[in-house]
């Protein structure tokens, strides 16, 4: 690691001047992304900025039937949480299929958001990489990418396919999934960017993996009311049965009325740069029966352009495939 | 892991410490007290050594292993306020209001030993012992957490401890002797 001072503000306000004053500071959480990347020489920042002592913790419910999740929670405090288990068990299963119960209890919620979009020749600094070195190209396009993504990859005219990382964040998939809203900060004041506009796609600056401006903080990922705590599941196929990131995962949200979907919510994970979402496929279910012919028009619709590059290209299959058992399972649930 | 496997740099060892070559000009070793199984000591660290370094390397507490040294293998697994998380990803400063336990706290005073540390020696549980301290710190913070109820359970509860010797059925045989136990106590 470089070395780097450390400052543990306890207001908002101070954590932002701090941010303002070294643009090579960087916030740090439970740290098991960033310190992380520090040791592999990726990140080097100036300056940490411990984000543990804000007023941003607990999880409180808003006016509107929502659930405010302070960006400080711990994942595991958020999965574990009485009201997120009944009123949005699709979140609690999601964080606890990822990383460890060690990891968890690090890992803070504004920081699970900002794990960066990333590839194994990422962190190896001997390989040419588009995010990690702007221009250098990407070694994983006829590379081993076997675990990269397959939607939203293409380029422009002028510009090649630049990166072709998949976002490993399992809570994000189930928070694109339930519309939830990232509350932020800044110096210039506070925003709302919904989920959907939070992570990005790479185009022509693979380098940015969200929408946050230099300078603000995450203070709180807002629920809506709407839960889906009736019909849900979220499937996540990986190599081994635990401890692994995604190849492929697919959180579903579903209301039925007997037989037939009044409200449906499907996205993917590990497929692209971002959580894959996308309404046009959900409404091809939404007043419908809940049939395997119809989840699998679903599949075909979500999949569609979907691309392969070698050793991802079972990805494509495997996705469709998910999506039907999921859908199925969802369909099933009832808790 | 599927996006954490990745080549090293030549030369890098995985055993290497937190001292850096040039330290940043202002940036002294300042003092930092860390409570550790009861006992608060001040050391002299920089902002970058993390916990692990601080235990093993500042408070001579080798118990606390060092493994991947990534957060992927458990080996670090100490409890901070009761909660099990990997010391190799945190910095000691962040700490210094914590009570930190490691596998040399878990025993009574009187030696008495901790009942998970007895049952792994009960149930033969390892077999070359490194990943011993993080599995038992990993287990304790398990049964604080109230999780876990069956085999299953432990399997999921218990793996971000990777054993190389693959000691795991003893392990979870272990785990589960002293979950039942727990149980059966009025
Ligand atoms: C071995 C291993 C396995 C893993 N497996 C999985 C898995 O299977 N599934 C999964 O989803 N994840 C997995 N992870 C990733 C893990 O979930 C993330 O590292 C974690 O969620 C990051 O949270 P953190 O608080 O530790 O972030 P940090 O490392 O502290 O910070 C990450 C980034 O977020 C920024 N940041 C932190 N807080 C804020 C804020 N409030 N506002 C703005 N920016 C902020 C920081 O500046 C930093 O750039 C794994 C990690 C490891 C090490
Ligand atoms: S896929 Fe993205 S992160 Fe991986 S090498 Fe290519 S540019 Fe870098």
């Amino acid at each position: 690691m470089n070395p780097f001072t450390y400052a543990r503000p306890d207001s908002v306000d101070s954590a932002l001047d701090e941010l303002k004053a070294q643009p090579n500071a960087r916030l740090i959480g439970g740290g098991t992304n960033l310190i992380d990347l520090m040791k592999e020489n990726i990140e080097h920042p100036t300056r940490l900025v411990d984000v543990n002592r804000l007023p941003l913790g607990g999880i409180s419910e808003l006016p509107d039937g929502g659930l405010r999740l302070g960006a400080t929670v711990t994942n595991a405090e958020t999965a574990y949480n009485a009201l997120v288990t009944a009123r949005y068990p699709l979140l609690s299963e999601t964080i606890l299929a990822g990383a460890s119960p060690q990891l968890r209890n690090m890992a803070t919620n504004g920081g699970n958001l900002f794990q960066r979009t990333r590839c194994y020749y990422f962190y190896d600094t001997a390989m040419p990489c588009n995010k990690r070195e702007p221009g250098s190209g990407c070694a994983a396009i006829g590379g081993y990418n076997r675990i990269h993504a397959i939607l939203g990859t293409e380029g422009s005219e002028n510009q090649p396919t630049a990166c072709i990382a998949t976002y490993p964040s399992d809570m994000a998939v189930a928070l694109a999934a339930l519309e939830a809203v990232v509350q932020v900060t800044g110096s210039n004041g506070e925003r709302s960017i919904a989920f959907a506009d939070f992570h990005r796609l790479p185009g022509n600056e693979p380098w940015r993996d969200n929408t946050l401006e230099p300078g603000e903080i995450v203070t709180s990922i807002d629920l809506p009311a709407k839960g889906f705590n009736q019909h849900h599941t979220y499937l996540k196929l990986r190599d081994r049965a635990s401890y692994a990131f995604a190849l492929v995962s697919v959180a579903v949200g579903l209301e039925m009325e007997g037989n037939s979907v009044t409200d449906a919510r499907i996205a993917l994970g590990g497929v692209a740069h971002k959580p894959w979402r996308k309404p046009e496929a959900e409404q091809l279910l939404i007043g419908r029966e809940a049939t395997p012919d119809n989840f699998r028009l679903v599949a075909e619709n979500l999949l569609a352009g979907a691309k392969g590059y070698g050793h991802n290209t079972f990805k494509i299959d495997l996705a469709k495939r998910a999506i039907i058992r999921a859908l199925g399972e969802a369909m099933r649930s009832k808790v | 892991m599927i996006a954490e496997t990745r080549s090293k740099p030549a030369g890098r060892s995985p055993l290497q410490t937190a001292a850096p070559a040039k330290p940043l000009p202002g940036v002294e070793p300042g003092s930092v007290t860390l409570t550790v199984n009861g006992q608060a000591k001040t050391i002299q660290i920089a902002p970058w050594t993390t916990l692990l370094d601080a235990l093993r390397e500042y408070m001579n507490l080798t118990g606390t292993k060092k493994g991947c040294d990534h957060g992927q293998c458990g080996a670090c697994t100490v409890l901070v306020d009761g909660k099990r998380i990997n010391a190799c990803l945190t910095l000691a400063v962040m700490h210094d209001d914590h009570a930190i336990t490691t596998i040399e706290g878990l025993a009574s005073p009187d030696g008495g030993l901790h009942p998970v540390q007895q049952a792994f020696i009960d149930h033969d549980a390892f077999q070359c012992g490194y990943c011993t301290p993080g599995q038992i710190c990993s287990a304790v913070g398990m049964l604080h957490e109230g999780h876990a109820k069956n085999k299953a359970d432990v399997r999921e509860g218990m793996s971000g401890n990777i054993c190389r010797c693959g000691a795991y059925p003893h392990i979870v045989d272990a785990v589960l002797e002293v979950i039942n136990k727990a149980e059966k106590q009025p």
